[in-house]
């Protein structure tokens, strides 16, 4: 009732194919980005800034850039992790070689660097699909990792092995660093979630996107109308890696400041990407963000009900939390294996009719 | 020349419900292909004419499909010569054969499911698309003027086969009969000169058929557009094309209108058996 279509008529292509074509979704969009973008920078916590909202828009970023390979070109890779390693480490690299540049150039090149690592791994995808796949991109994961803790020249030769980030400003703003305040933080990693959702947008709804999606579905009717299987592959893999890396790059400059590769950017990270991006909803862009806000804020939630609430020691509480999370994610993969986005797709249309029965 | 080609081939002629027919668009010299042990087609040659419906039929396992694969570019025949308009087509990847302006549907419809109808049918242009990767990402003037000059040519299609309803709906969730229309239409967006059909009416009921014979008509006859048609109904073969190709154990048996081909004693046989005495 509330929600509904009706009357909201289009009459030009252009207009019939944007983003939020209903009207409400358009205002509710907009609205959403005014509050993000003005509201929110004044009145966080830095608790929240910090331990909540970065870490779900950094994580947003990385399932956008997944969610174009997996849900979108149908590749698997389990090298999430190891791309990110490659935007890490191009961001620490860049700017201790030039540390008059900006680094928010320093941060899209990183990106850009991982789309060229991306696209060397991804050329097994031509021979090799599905689980195959999966296999040959986990060793880019081991190699990656490998290759940043073997060689001393990329953390600089510092005795930890750590890489560890150098104070940068922006417009006489310090953006990374200790001394960050939280919602420069904040606002940085949201500038660049919400420009990179644009552009993932753009891209998929468009040739390339279509490209991707046919080779998906179904890789002979996709050559046969004319898509060049090699081309769509790698320009895949290529947009997915610049997404992770700069993912990477915001995860080691803006939020945790130092980074050892292996703890940072491990197996671990790939799976829990790869889990964001399942559970939120293959091939969607909202999915990525769900699914990121999903796994970001759960434990979150869980420890605040369980220690804060309930007083419950941390370490029980911890293997607890991962036990319910565990199982949460369980139950929401047989209940809905499209994920979150097809949960909210189904909400959308119940609430056309909503609150008549007809 | 091949000894098959007489200069009356070549004759453009114009047909008794006013089509025209031009000369030879792709000419198929000696093929024979051969799959490990088995030989799947065996040094058939015929010729497909500009305007013309020319069907090819046969038994189950004459090598009808694999004909259409060895001209859509899936298999590379070992022996023989694929001519398209007057040249000689060296081996080409099929993506590379749908650039030459050759479309085709399959037996098993080949649709992408995870897609809308429109989509789907857009991707039928994606030859034609040429704004480049970071202009599409930017959406801005060039890519998304591109969308929609595409967009309407596509739309005009999905007036032309009737299925302006179904434009946002996810084409897993179409009927068998609709999905066959939703796939000729992606075929037709590529504006095909040569359109291969594998197999259009397999599984459909009367209804359906006398539509899509109706719109394989129309497509023929308004666009111009030559078709190549595999199709078991006797009936519907007879009363579409121009010419037929008759195979059997993947040698050609027949070749000629359809009255010719009905009065071949080796089509009759291999369709109705032989006493062996």
């Amino acid at each position: 009732m509330i929600y509904r279509e009706a009357g909201d008529f289009k009459t030009t292509y252009q207009a019939d194919s944007q983003t939020f074509p209903l009207r409400l979704d358009r205002l509710g969009y907009y609205a959403l980005l005014a509050v993000a973008f003005l509201v929110i920078p004044f009145v966080v916590s830095d608790y929240w800034a910090t331990s909540v909202l970065v870490p779900f828009l950094i994580y947003a970023i990385a399932a956008l850039g997944l969610n174009i390979l997996v849900g979108y070109g149908g590749q698997v890779s389990l090298g999430t992790g190891g791309f990110m390693a490659v935007g890490a480490y191009a961001t620490y690299k860049l700017t201790t070689a030039f540390p008059d540049v900006s680094i928010l150039v320093h941060v899209i090149v990183s990106g850009l660097i991982t789309a060229l690592v991306g696209m060397l791994f991804g050329l097994p995808s031509l021979r090799i699909k599905g689980f195959y796949l999966a296999v040959a991109t986990l060793a880019a994961q081991f190699f990656l990792i490998w290759l940043f803790n073997k060689v001393p020249w990329f953390y600089n030769y510092s005795a930890s092995g750590q890489i560890t980030m150098p104070e940068r400003t922006v417009l006489g703003q310090i953006v990374t660093g200790p001394a960050t305040p939280a919602w420069v933080k904040y606002i940085v990693c949201l500038t660049f979630a919400v420009s990179l959702a644009w552009l993932a947008r753009n891209l998929t709804r468009g040739t390339v996107g279509r490209k991707w999606m046919a080779i998906r579905d179904m890789d002979i009717a996709a050559e046969i109308i004319g898509v060049n299987p090699l081309q769509a592959k790698i320009s895949a893999f290529a947009v997915s890696s610049f997404f992770v890396g700069i993912a990477g790059s915001l995860f080691f400059a803006v939020y945790l400041g130092a980074a050892e590769v292996g703890e940072s950017f491990g197996i671990n990270k790939s799976f829990l990407v790869l889990f964001m991006v399942i559970i939120g909803g293959l091939g969607s862009i909202f999915g990525s963000f769900a699914g990121a806000a999903f796994l970001v804020l759960l434990p979150v939630f869980l420890k605040n009900v369980l220690v804060g609430g309930f007083g419950w020691p941390t370490d029980l509480a911890a293997h607890i939390e991962l036990m319910i999370v565990g199982a949460l994610i369980v139950f929401f993969l047989i209940v809905e294996p499209h994920g979150l986005a097809q949960l909210w797709r189904l909400t959308k249309e119940k609430l056309r009719l909503w609150p008549f029965p007809h | 020349m091949n000894e098959h080609m007489t200069t009356a081939d070549f004759e453009p002629y114009t047909t008794a419900d006013g089509r025209r027919i031009g000369g030879v668009m792709m000419d198929l010299r000696n093929i024979t292909l051969r799959f490990g042990g088995v030989t799947a087609i065996k040094d058939i040659s015929f010729d497909i004419r500009e305007g013309e419906i020319r069907a090819i039929i046969g038994p189950n396992g004459a090598g009808k499909s694999s004909m259409l694969n060895v001209i859509s570019g899936f298999y590379v025949p070992q022996e023989g010569e694929v001519w398209f308009r007057g040249k000689r087509r060296p081996a080409l990847r099929p993506y590379q054969v749908a650039r030459l302006g050759i479309a085709r549907t399959f037996q098993n419809i080949a649709l992408f499911d995870g897609m809308t109808v429109l989509d789907n049918i857009m991707t039928g242009r994606l030859t034609m698309m040429k704004s480049g990767l970071v202009s599409q990402a930017l959406w801005w003037g060039p890519a998304q003027r591109e969308e929609i000059e595409h967009r309407e040519k596509v739309e005009r299609i999905i007036d032309f086969l009737e299925i302006q309803n179904l434009r946002k709906t996810p084409v897993g969730r179409l009927p068998y009969g609709l999905k066959k229309r939703v796939e000729l239409a992606r075929a037709l967006a590529a504006e095909p000169s040569l359109l291969l059909l594998d197999e259009p009416m397999a599984g459909m009921n009367v209804e359906e058929k006398e539509d899509m014979s109706r719109f394989i008509l129309d497509v023929n006859d308004e666009f111009g557009t030559t078709i190549a048609l595999i199709e078991h109904d006797m009936g519907v073969v007879m009363d579409l094309s121009d010419r037929v190709v008759v195979m059997d154990y993947g040698r050609k048996i027949g070749d000629g209108t359809p009255s010719e081909v009905r009065n071949n004693q080796a089509v009759i046989d291999a369709y109705l058996g032989v006493a062996h005495d």
